[in-house]
């Protein structure tokens, strides 16, 4: 059995630093620590984001990344922004307290949504990108914008699948498709939307270069379990897509000859 | 040397603070780990190097930040 070896001898880069998972999650929503830590080790992922926020005063407050594997790559977030100066100024925060120039813009347009306010994103992108950041940007999941986000130096795009949450799995993958086909030296990072395994794996298979997710780990009735169902998810789609599927047929093609048949 | 109180700004809330006092004063008096935390002042990143040397001025807005769980939206 050689085959599976594809998927994990083929890393997988940003910002210089290779990586042989393609699983990027979230560490937002679980019931307990334990159970983040527990769904970390299962899904095998070596890059995790977190959020930045105001410490809260007069109580003391147990530091968040003394609960991460220390040697998972800490991927800051600017999730809650608004507009491209607050996404600039948590990022220049986020900057200074880990000492890591990648960020993971979001800007956020709408709240019932959450989709991102891809105008704002591309104005902070441009800043950031001039301020040494390594900017993995959140947009939707359109390839104009994604053309405009690369040439502001982002060095991936990070496209919606369908809100964040949601778990309504890959919207639109004619888009996705597309996008790959018209960028395909881009790193592209599908981010929201995917709610279980079979999500996961279809973003794979359409080309994408890795998945982020949070909710649908987080969110399933056992977080450990379904961890791992993404790691394999992701592991199996990008092996379909690097293996090349079949063509569809609208009729069927017989597998067997169709020569001595026992009349 | 007799000191004033201070009124100040950080995370938004009103604050008195002595006179003359510098960033890793108030890190101190409000019990943070300062190797966890990063701080903004009047909308500007301080270095941590810079620190020591930033002493607070009156009405100075202070943002003190650190991570938590989060990979999504602003609830996570």
């Amino acid at each position: 059995m050689s085959t599976p070896a594809l998927a994990y001898s083929e890393k997988f880069e940003i910002g210089g630093r290779a990586f042989t998972s393609r699983l990027i999650i979230g560490t937002g929503k679980y019931r307990s620590f334990e159970e983040m830590k527990a769904a970390h080790r299962a899904s095998g992922a070596e890059m995790v984001t977190v959020a930045v926020r105001r410490v809260p005063l007069d109580r003391s407050s147990e530091s968040f990344l003394d609960h991460l594997d220390p040697s998972v790559a800490i991927l800051p977030n600017t999730a809650g922004c608004y507009t491209a100066e607050e996404a600039i100024r948590t990022a220049r925060l986020a900057r200074e307290a880990l000492g890591t120039d990648l960020i993971k813009l979001e800007v956020i347009g709408d709240q019932t949504t959450l989709f991102p306010d891809n105008e704002q994103t591309l104005e902070a992108a441009r800043v950031l990108a001039r301020d040494g950041f390594i900017v993995l940007p959140y947009f939707t999941d359109d390839l104009i914008m994604a053309k405009k986000l690369l040439d502001a130096g982002c060095p991936a795009v990070m496209p919606l699948a369908a809100p964040i949450g949601s778990g309504l799995g890959i919207q639109n993958p004619a888009n996705l498709r597309i996008m790959r086909e018209q960028l395909p030296d881009a790193t592209i990072i599908v981010d929201a939307g995917v709610g279980t395994a079979s999500d996961a794996a279809i973003a794979m298979e359409l080309g994408a270069d890795a998945v982020l997710m949070n909710t649908a780990i987080a969110e399933a009735q056992d977080s450990a379990k379904m961890a791992q169902a993404m790691k394999l998810a992701v592991e199996a789609g990008r092996l379909a897509y690097t293996a090349g599927r079949m063509p569809k047929r609208l009729y069927a093609s017989a597998s067997s000859p169709l020569s001595g048949v026992v009349q | 040397m007799r000191s004033w109180p201070l009124r100040i700004q950080v995370n938004g809330e009103r604050r008195e603070v002595d006179e003359d006092i510098s960033l890793p004063q108030l890190v101190a008096i409000l019990n943070l780990k300062p190797e966890q935390v990063a701080i903004e002042l009047n909308r500007q990143v301080v270095r941590r190097i810079s620190w020591e040397k930033t002493v607070l001025r009156p009405d100075d807005k202070v943002e003190i930040v650190h991570f938590v769980g989060g990979g999504c939206n602003a609830n996570c």
